[in-house]
């Protein structure tokens, strides 16, 4: 087991919900420090939306959410952009600026955070891109690349300040299993090799499972099981099995809430 | 029915939020210190919110003002009085013709742009990387191009009035035989610098100011689907132009009427 | 090289913007850099404007002289008092000069002319023209010629 004492990052009590829909009821979750963490569950159980609670995108109706102790939903404004130059973001469709080239897309936090000169902007910005394997794409633009490409230049726009906390939306989906390995073993590597947190948002059971030291799974806006990989296999509660093995019908159904079939078909008419 | 009554005022409630909205949206853009480099990006946007939208405005220009020269022809060669032909431009494009057409204009061709970028800015989640990555997009991306529409729609409508001027110039005295030292001379004598030039210049900045605002603030809050987009550019075009048509209005009242 | 061209285009942009201002200010409405030339202010009280308005011009045997900066009521005469700004190189106007209204053509504007009276002491700040005509009235005109029609 993990100590409890070395968390990054500390959800106590967060309630979330948007319109009349609750996507977080009373949710505690513990992300410890220097490790992998994946949040993972089903679909539209608001797992990117977790994402942006921590980043502070999105501030919780109840509860508190620390980050490296501080309280972020209690930070102003500025605050907040000066406690993001900490964090990295991945974002699932890689959001890499249209405007501007592969190479000026990494350079632009150390340009608007750092005063550095641009020599060392150069040195810095090529070993981002050669950890992600595309120093040689330095000078095309994001609509010339793949999905994979974007994905791995938008990692290394995300790690160029050298981050304490990274998260990762989706990082997996859409890839082909090549571009799949690849990202494993990167986020495997920023991990180990610089120390960083990170957090992880999937529903890809097999991939997370294998890179994480630490899960959490989320449905129904509540966490229906924690711990590590290993112990959650173990685990018999229904949901979590249904989960991991992916099962299509179960404590989660398959149906949308729906009336009864019967009753809906015998009504008749021309009504939907 | 009373559906129906709960449906209204939800949707006035709507409206007023949305205002509230796009002021606080204003206000967080331009207040503050603003983003580094701030005069590179606002260069940028100048060229592609003003240069770009010149040729559409010299055209448009040069035939409102060859069409308002050859109708006021028509119109005052039975009184005798051509050579009001110029008067007649001139007033004509700078008080009224000049800003609010060049408004028009600009809300289609720079406006919708604007709305278009955001959008779909926000919508491949670009914008939300740059808070992440600790830049505020409101100052980064906001407020340049908020800046760019408020420099750029007095200019245009300047533009636009002095190509106008040449095309009644051109129709009138080059066409249709008007002596042109009394095409000069008539609209020199009539057309005021402050009540009439001024007043048009101040129009522009005014109209630029509310067209820029509705188109930025429609991208910013747009929803992020490529459906959400096209809605917030659709109405970018007709708020805008209703905003203009109305403000115009007001303005005129209060700047040339006696209210 | 491509930066270049956008600062230079919008460069260009911004001169054009400004010539234009410039174009309007001196070719459209006829600014003179002396148009803040000094004036004073003379005032004369008319029965009857006959549709005089502010900003119409002043003028002596038709060469402009100022224009009409306001236009009241004169609370105790019930006439309309006119204020006219006059330039101050036109400044040997005899103070019993006659204000009229006339009209600038059949159907054209109207602005006031004054015609030179005879006296030593010229006009200055403040003062008020005596001798007035008011505008001609044309319907008054032609009611009168048809009444004095009927009674013969």
């Amino acid at each position: 087991m993990l100590e409890s004492s070395e968390n990054y990052i500390q959800i106590t009590g967060m309630t979330f919900a948007r319109g009349d829909r609750l996507i977080f009821d009373n949710v505690t979750i513990n992300i410890p420090k220097g490790k992998v963490t994946a949040i993972m569950g089903p679909s539209g159980t608001g797992k990117t939306t977790l994402l942006r609670l921590i980043g502070g995108q999105l501030k919780p109706d109840s509860g508190e959410i620390l980050v490296a102790g501080q309280n972020i939903a209690k930070l102003s404004r500025q605050e907040l952009f000066v406690a993001r130059e900490r964090m990295g973001m991945l974002f699932q469709s890689g959001a890499l600026f249209s405007d501007l080239s592969v190479y000026e897309n990494v350079a632009f936090p150390l340009r608007v955070h750092t005063s550095l000169p641009e020599d060392m902007i150069r040195d810095i910005v090529l070993m981002k891109l050669n950890a992600v394997g595309l120093r040689g794409a330095r000078h095309l633009m994001p609509s010339e690349l793949s999905g994979g490409m974007t994905r791995r230049v938008a990692l290394a726009r995300s790690i160029v300040l050298d981050p304490e906390l990274m998260m990762y939306d989706e990082p997996f989906a859409g890839q082909d299993p090549i571009a799949m390995g690849m990202l494993v073993k990167l986020i495997r590597s920023l991990n180990t090799s610089l120390g960083i947190t990170s957090v992880l948002v999937s529903h890809d059971v097999g991939e997370s499972m294998s890179i994480s030291d630490y899960v959490v799974l989320i449905a129904d806006g509540r966490v229906i099981g924690q711990g590590t990989p290993k112990a959650l296999l173990e685990q018999s509660s229904p949901l979590v099995t249904q989960f991991l093995n992916g099962l299509p019908d179960g404590p989660v159904p398959f149906h949308f809430p729906a009336e009864d079939l019967a009753s809906d078909m015998l009504q008749g008419g021309t009504r939907v | 029915m009373f559906d129906w009554i709960s449906q209204w005022g939800r949707s006035g409630l709507d409206a007023i939020s949305v205002i509230g909205r796009s002021g606080i949206f204003l206000f967080r853009s331009l207040l503050g210190r603003p983003a580094t480099g701030f005069f590179g990006l606002l260069i940028k946007q100048l060229y592609s919110v003003g240069v770009l939208s010149l040729l559409i405005i010299i055209v448009s220009g040069l035939f409102i003002g060859m069409v308002l020269g050859l109708q006021g022809y028509n119109i005052l060669v039975d009184y005798g009085s051509e050579q009001a032909i110029g008067q007649m431009v001139a007033l004509t494009l700078v008080r009224e013709l000049g800003p609010v057409v060049t408004a028009l204009l600009f809300a289609g061709r720079a406006g919708s742009a604007l709305t278009a970028e955001i959008g779909l800015m926000k919508a491949t989640e670009q914008l939300s990387s740059m808070e992440m990555i600790g830049v505020d997009p409101l100052r980064r991306v906001v407020a340049p191009r908020l800046v760019a529409g408020f420099i750029s729609m007095p200019l245009l409508a300047m533009i636009f009035s002095v190509v106008g001027v040449w095309g009644g110039l051109l129709v009138g005295v080059d066409w249709l035989g008007v002596y042109d030292g009394s095409f000069w001379a008539n609209m020199q004598q009539s057309v005021d610098f402050r009540e009439d030039v001024l007043n048009g210049i101040i129009k522009s900045c005014v109209f630029g100011f509310v067209c820029t605002w509705i188109a930025v603030f429609q991208g910013y809050d747009s929803a992020p689907t490529s459906e959400g987009i096209s809605i917030a550019t659709t109405k970018t075009v007709v708020y805008s132009s209703l905003a203009v048509l109305g403000l115009d209005f007001i303005l005129t009242a209060v700047m040339f009427g006696n209210l | 090289m491509r930066t270049r061209l956008v600062e230079f285009s919008v460069g260009g942009f911004m001169v054009a913007g400004f010539a234009a201002l410039v174009m309007l200010a001196f070719q459209v409405s006829g600014l003179t850099l002396k148009s803040a030339e000094d004036v004073y202010h003379v005032y004369a009280q008319f029965d009857d404007l006959g549709g005089l308005s502010v900003r119409g011009k002043v003028s002596v045997a038709g060469v402009t002289v100022g224009k009409i900066s306001d236009i009241r009521l004169d609370s105790k005469s019930y006439n309309a008092l006119v204020e006219m700004e006059i330039y101050r190189s036109v400044n040997e106007l005899p103070k019993d000069s006659i204000a009229s209204i006339q009209t600038a053509g059949l159907l054209g504007e109207k602005y006031i002319s004054i015609s030179p009276g005879a006296e030593e002491e010229f006009l200055k700040e403040g003062d008020t023209l005596f001798d007035t005509q008011s505008a001609l009235n044309i319907e008054k005109l032609i009611s009168n010629f048809a009444s004095s029609k009927l009674g013969q």
